[in-house]
């Protein structure tokens, strides 16, 4: 089994919509939605997220994404009142993005903790760029043919994912934020593309290295 | 000679009183929370408080101060529907944990319940004073009512009239928690529908007999 998600949204259609969006990455894991009030308003029901935190969990324990404050606060009171609360975690992290993250990170077979660390990743780069975080220094590239079967479908995107966001660089694939689950998948890029990583910043060689040991490695596959 | 213990028909008696006034003022909660927020409040408290009065029926008759702040809290925390239910939900929660097995409360008692409640919202939401929250009337309130000596019905008293100031003093605030927060200095001047439903419950209580 896979750690399970539960989306919790003050909107139904919300909810429904980031599971659908996230499901699509992670066939194999169970994400339940809990959007909305008990009789289908804007707000956060309690019993809503309770179902699908019952419905969601596996044994191998739940993430929960949230979307404003409300959502939150019922979210982490049905955490308090639950039998088991050590396996259910509220990941800090915005909602779709966090989602997607999650979802990738639990498909491929990521513990708890892992997929909470993969939901609030893309917190920090939801941050807007502070003055002074310019990246310092000239860009390095890298380019490479994929070799792996599917290209960057989600997992080997995962693991680009991750492995670029363990550098203090920005990263670029293609000219988009290689840190970015979202904007990785988005370029769809198949087997046997030519692809372009840049890099600046204090770890802009090492990051280089450390994707173009990965993609030697097909990405793990 | 004023009543000097509370007990569990006493604590009844209060959350009808608390059902009735929410439902008597629901449309200027709810005006509150349509300056700042959403616009839910005193429908969401209203909807809360009326499932606590059809379950109340069903508590027997020598249910204690905690088994009836018990109910309250969870059918708040499932009925509410917006951040009122698990804030309230917590403290009524709280509450029943620091009544414990007591079927009275006197001044001390009374003033551990609602320091609990405070306590378990702060925890809850996550908010210090000054946020603009129900927190500002809340502490005020609990300082209150520990200060007012060991007649419950001062300490009732002292603890409306604080979390009645609290509330108004939330007017010239920005706040720093909930939708509001997103309003920056366009929620000066707006008092918090949080920090008044708590002072109307707190005024419920000193009316109570
Ligand atoms: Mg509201």
């Amino acid at each position: 089994m896979t750690v399970g998600l539960v989306v919790v949204s003050h909107s139904a259609r919300i909810a429904e919509g980031v599971v659908e969006l996230a499901a699509q990455m992670a066939p194999s894991v169970t994400i339940a939605a809990a959007g909305g009030t008990d009789d289908g308003g804007i707000g956060t029901s309690f019993d809503r997220i309770q179902a699908a935190l019952a419905e969601a969990e596996s044994g191998d324990g739940v993430v929960v994404l949230c979307d404003l404050g409300s959502a939150v606060l019922t979210a982490e009171t049905a955490l308090e009142l639950a039998e088991a609360p050590e396996r259910i975690r509220i990941a800090d992290a915005p909602i779709v993005e966090g989602a997607v993250a999650a979802a990738v990170a639990a498909e491929s077979g990521d513990g708890l903790d892992a997929v909470v660390a993969a939901a609030e990743a893309r917190q920090a780069e939801a941050a807007p760029p502070q003055a002074g975080d310019e990246p310092a220094g000239e860009a390095q590239r890298l380019e490479l043919v994929l070799e792996n079967e599917h290209g960057l479908h989600a997992r080997p995107a995962a693991e680009l994912v991750r492995t670029a966001s363990g550098f203090d660089a920005a990263v670029t694939v293609e000219g988009v934020d290689a840190k970015s689950m979202l904007r990785v998948l988005a370029l769809g890029l198949d087997r046997g593309s030519r692809v372009v990583f840049e890099a600046t910043g204090p770890d802009a060689r090492d990051a280089l290295a450390a994707i173009e040991a990965l993609a030697r490695n097909r990405f793990g596959e | 000679m004023a009543e000097q213990h509370l007990d569990g028909a006493w604590t009844r008696r209060w959350i009808e009183a608390v059902a009735a006034a929410v439902s008597s003022r629901k449309a200027e909660l709810t005006a509150l929370d349509r300056a700042i927020g959403d616009a839910d409040h005193g429908e969401n408290l209203d909807r809360g408080f009326q499932a606590v009065l059809g379950k109340l029926d069903a508590l027997d008759d020598g249910a204690t101060p905690g088994a009836v702040l018990k109910l309250v809290a969870t059918t708040l925390i499932s009925t509410v529907g917006g951040a009122a239910g698990p804030l309230y939900g917590t403290a009524f929660l709280k509450g029943a944990m620091a009544a414990g097995e007591r079927d009275a409360l006197d001044a001390a008692g009374l003033v551990e319940v609602l320091t609990a409640a405070r306590d378990g919202i702060v925890a809850r939401g996550k908010a210090e004073l000054q946020d603009k929250t129900m927190v500002d009337a809340w502490t005020p309130a609990v300082d209150a009512a520990a200060a007012a000596g060991d007649d419950v019905r001062a300490v009732l008293e002292a603890a409306a009239e604080a979390a009645q100031a609290g509330a108004v003093a939330t007017e010239p605030l920005v706040a720093h928690k909930g939708r509001a927060s997103y309003l920056g200095e366009r929620a000066i001047g707006h008092r918090d529908p949080g920090a008044e439903s708590t002072a109307l419950m707190l005024r419920a209580a000193a009316e109570t007999r």
